[in-house]
């Protein structure tokens, strides 16, 4: 048998047959890899026993950029790291900035914010599942999956006029008051997607091949997951009942009622089924929110000119792919003298190669998209 | 209570109200000709936020049960124990920093690591800070904990305590050029592994670049 040694863990590893293990590079620009990640693969024949990870393709400097802008000018930058998902970014952004400044959004901002961030994370998951279903082999979900999407993003078109990097929310508050139909589009789209959540399931949840590449794939133990610092839906399919919404509500979050999915083994088919549950419950959440968004003011006072007092604060919400956090430092000026973003995908894409570790080529593709990242978010 | 906010301000405010501020316009006039416009030209209007901000003292010293039992425990590498806006804050020694984290994750539950990263301030003696921001599921509460090194200082990796620590130290070895000993693999994450320079230092400037690499890979005289 011929061993050879991991770099960097100085580890032996022996193969099948004698064999040296084969080097194989996968990406940037490989179309499962969701974006310009890169992977090294050690291979033993198909199995992988090893891998690494290549990033930094996207990487643009935003944390450099926000100390060489105004607090509201950096507000639309944070919309261009995850941005299939950017009204969760920025409502993160926004909310970490008020807790600097010491203000509160109004209740009727907050409710909104709820519900578009909430919406966001439906299409998000949605994106997920179209592309993570492609990848396995699964062609249809996809078109299901964008038609869906579609009336949500139609839903952030009607009301902020952009659809993708929305910049929806801003610094205490919002800029747009909700327009005259946003309770009725939303309701209109929840009341039609529940049975085409069904209609996923369907195709997806009892198919032998979905089942087949799915289950006891990529298996990430609760231990594991947490010292690896996974979090999200990542880390509850686990099952670690942890969800940032309910432990240290934001937003109007306290208000709902809604229940955290967890997983029990960990694996792919794990992390496909609490994504599923999530849509049901960012659905319920939306139906009770439009019920009663309070009158009132959609903006907090605060000045054009945006000072806040020395001093810092860390801030993360529950973005759908995991904590977000951000951790901005003011020192009195009008720029931020520091901020540092948490990004979930970054932090998520480290649990690959224990997970990676023993199965085949085939599901490395499966292990990628079952971890949902955004390169765009782990390079920034 | 008087001397916890002069800690604060020695080190930050003219790290970076000043110095920094003015290093930074002169090679970045257009980021920071509207960010400085506005203050002066709408003097009223700012009237209103600063008044409530020279009462409120808002770097508090903190002094409950864990910092309590954490003094017990490492006496005087417990530098500092602050609250900002509701937020622990504990600064201990550089050198016992790998020490002070295997004792939060273990006896006071701190399991998960939800950020490592750093923050740059030139004017000071040990210019960096090194900012872990800790979770505990069992006690649902958030943790931050610093630790300050100077330029070149060798920083204990707290890689062993928690893993994820790996890449978000690289990230800051990327970023700022701290070094973490004891790091299984220290190299560089984001940026290519030839890259000259710590782009997150408060002396590298926002259109730096190192153009002799992106010369020799890209085959452009800027990427700008």
């Amino acid at each position: 048998m011929a061993s050879n040694t991991i770099a960097g863990t100085g580890e032996k590893q022996q193969t099948l047959l004698g064999a040296d293990e084969l080097i194989l590079n996968m990406g940037p620009q490989h179309p499962s890899t969701h974006g310009v990640l890169r992977v090294k693969l050690k291979l033993d024949g198909e199995r992988v026993i090893g891998s690494e990870c290549l990033i930094g393709y996207l990487h643009r400097g935003v944390e450099k950029i926000a100390e060489n802008r105004t607090y509201q000018q950096f507000a639309p930058y944070v919309d261009r790291m995850d941005y299939v998902a950017a009204v969760s970014n920025g409502l993160g952004y926004c909310e970490a900035v008020e807790k600097l400044l010491m203000v509160e959004a109004p209740p009727r901002a907050r409710v909104i914010r709820t519900i578009l961030t909430e919406l966001q994370r439906i299409a998000s998951h949605l994106l997920w599942l179209g592309t993570h279903a492609l990848d396995i082999g699964a062609l249809t979900p996809l078109f299901y999956c964008f038609r869906e999407r579609e009336e949500i993003l139609k839903i952030f078109e009607k009301y902020c006029g952009a659809r993708l990097t929305t910049h929806a929310f801003r610094i205490g508050g919002l800029q747009y008051e909700a327009h005259d139909t946003l309770e009725k589009d939303v309701e209109r789209f929840c009341k039609a997607f529940e049975p085409r959540i069904k209609d996923y399931e369907d195709l997806l949840t009892q198919n032998r091949i979905w089942l087949g590449r799915t289950k006891g794939v990529g298996i990430l133990q609760a231990a594991d997951a947490i010292a690896l610092g996974a979090t999200g839906p990542v880390l509850r399919a686990s099952g670690v009942k942890w969800d940032i919404r309910k432990a240290m509500p934001y937003a109007a979050y306290d208000q709902y009622k809604f229940e955290i999915p967890v997983g029990a083994t960990g694996d792919t088919y794990d992390r496909y089924m609490v994504r599923m549950e999530e849509m049901r419950q960012s659905r319920l959440i939306c139906l009770q929110a439009i019920e009663n968004i309070p009158a009132g003011p959609i903006m907090a006072k605060v000045g054009k000119v945006l000072k806040p007092p020395p001093g810092e604060v860390y801030h993360s919400i529950e973005a759908p792919k995991g904590e977000l956090g951000y951790y901005v430092i003011s020192d009195g000026t009008v720029q931020p003298y520091r901020v540092r973003i948490r990004p979930p995908s970054f932090v998520n894409l480290q649990s690959f190669d224990h997970m990676v570790k023993g199965h085949l080529v085939a599901d490395v593709v499966a292990i990628i998209g079952t971890l949902d990242i955004v390169l765009g978010e782990v390079d920034r | 209570m008087a001397d916890e906010p002069k800690e604060q301000q020695p080190s930050g405010v003219p790290a970076g109200d000043k110095p920094a501020g003015s290093s930074a316009p002169t090679s970045t006039p257009p980021a920071k000709a509207p960010a400085a416009a506005p203050p002066a030209a709408a003097p009223p209007k700012p009237a209103a936020p600063p008044p409530p901000k020279p009462p409120v003292q808002l770097q508090t010293p903190l002094n409950n049960e864990l910092v309590g039992r954490v003094r017990a425990k490492f006496a005087a590498a417990l530098l500092e124990a602050i609250e900002d806006r509701k937020q622990a804050i504990l600064t201990v020694e550089c050198g016992r920093l790998a020490e002070v984290a295997q004792y939060l994750r273990d006896e006071e539950k701190f399991d998960l690591l939800s950020d490592l990263t750093a923050v740059d301030w030139p004017r000071r003696e040990k210019r960096f800070d090194v900012v872990l921001n800790l979770y505990s599921f069992a006690k649902n509460e958030r943790l931050r904990v610093k630790a300050r090194a100077g330029d070149g200082e060798q920083v204990p990796s707290v890689a062993g305590v928690w893993p994820t620590a790996n890449w978000l130290e690289r990230e800051a070895f990327d970023m700022f050029g701290i070094i973490f000993a004891g790091h299984p693999n220290l190299t560089r994450i984001l940026l290519p592994d030839e890259w000259q320079g710590y782009p997150l230092r408060k002396d590298y400037d926002i259109i730096e670049q190192d153009t002799s690499w992106v010369k020799e890979n890209l085959g452009i005289e800027s990427g700008q």
